[in-house]
């Protein structure tokens, strides 16, 4: 089944607010390869918090998508600022447009990163590939 | 970056990839899905094996990217599609990603980098590219 056309355009409720300890930066920063200073996150640290609103989506009952159907097919980051500990994030996303392609449905998604103040920090736009049965 | 002009090649930079990698980002990130640890599962949709999360190859170009910038903080913008699965086996060895990257631009707006990841000789991320501050 394809998924609903409405469903562009739609935006979902913002996730619940995230807090950036120094501690998960390091974790973070050591599962790729390297070490936190104190400064900056590593660049692709965003993730952590739109992975949670991309889940959202993906378990919300309305919706229809099968986890097990989809594929991250493109990731971009758009940063107003780097992350740093101390930052308290939420994300909001919106599905910017919905494609059948070849039986699948190819979600274009853009969660919008912001602090305890509602100040923009990052961009993070995903592709999602919701594969047809059989496919 | 301030020292680089358009047509620079950065230097090439290797990283070993073990299935305990896989492990460690999967907890780092939150991303559990067993395709990035379980064979049984990975084989039962029918992948070739274990694969690397595609944010974790692009974590792993971001982190060439901070080693060419001097440090984190200077991305302005990263991405790239997920073209090809990184297989990853458990054999204690792993599998090596190479980041190569080339400067396309230098503006005031930013230094413009196109990258490329490969494993086995094969690119994995499609149109990788980032943009670093000035």
């Amino acid at each position: 089944m394809p998924l609903d056309a409405s469903l562009a355009g739609r935006t979902f409720p913002a996730t619940a607010p995230y807090d950036v300890s120094r501690e998960k930066l390091v974790e973070f920063a050591a599962a790729t390869g390297t070490s936190y200073d104190g400064g900056p996150a590593p660049a692709t640290f965003p993730i952590v918090v739109a992975f949670r609103a991309m889940t959202a989506l993906m378990q919300d009952p309305s919706v229809g998508i099968e986890l097990h159907r989809v594929v991250h097919g493109e990731q971009r980051f758009l940063y107003t600022r780097p992350v740093v500990a101390g930052d308290v994030l939420t994300a909001t996303l919106t599905v910017d447009s919905l494609r059948h392609l070849g039986g699948a449905d190819i979600l274009a998604t853009r969660s919008e990163i912001v602090d305890a103040e509602g100040r923009a920090v990052c961009t993070a736009l995903a592709t999602l590939v919701h594969r047809g049965e059989g496919s | 970056m301030r020292s680089v002009a358009a047509g620079d090649e950065l230097p090439e930079q290797t990283f070993t990839v073990t299935r305990a990698d896989l492990v460690r980002y999967a907890g780092a990130s939150g991303d559990f899905n067993p395709i990035h640890w379980s064979d049984r599962v990975a084989a039962a949709v029918g992948l070739p094996g274990v694969i690397a999360h595609g944010m974790y190859t692009m974590a792993l170009a971001a982190r060439a990217v901070d080693t060419w910038a001097g440090g984190p903080g200077q991305v302005l913008e990263l991405g790239c599609k997920f073209t090809r699965p990184v297989v990853v086996p458990d054999d204690g060895t792993g599998v090596e990603v190479l980041v190569r990257g080339t400067v396309k631009g230098v503006t005031e707006d930013g230094v413009s980098l196109a990258l490329e990841v490969t494993c086995g000789g094969q690119k994995v991320l499609g149109m990788p590219r980032a943009v670093l501050r000035g």
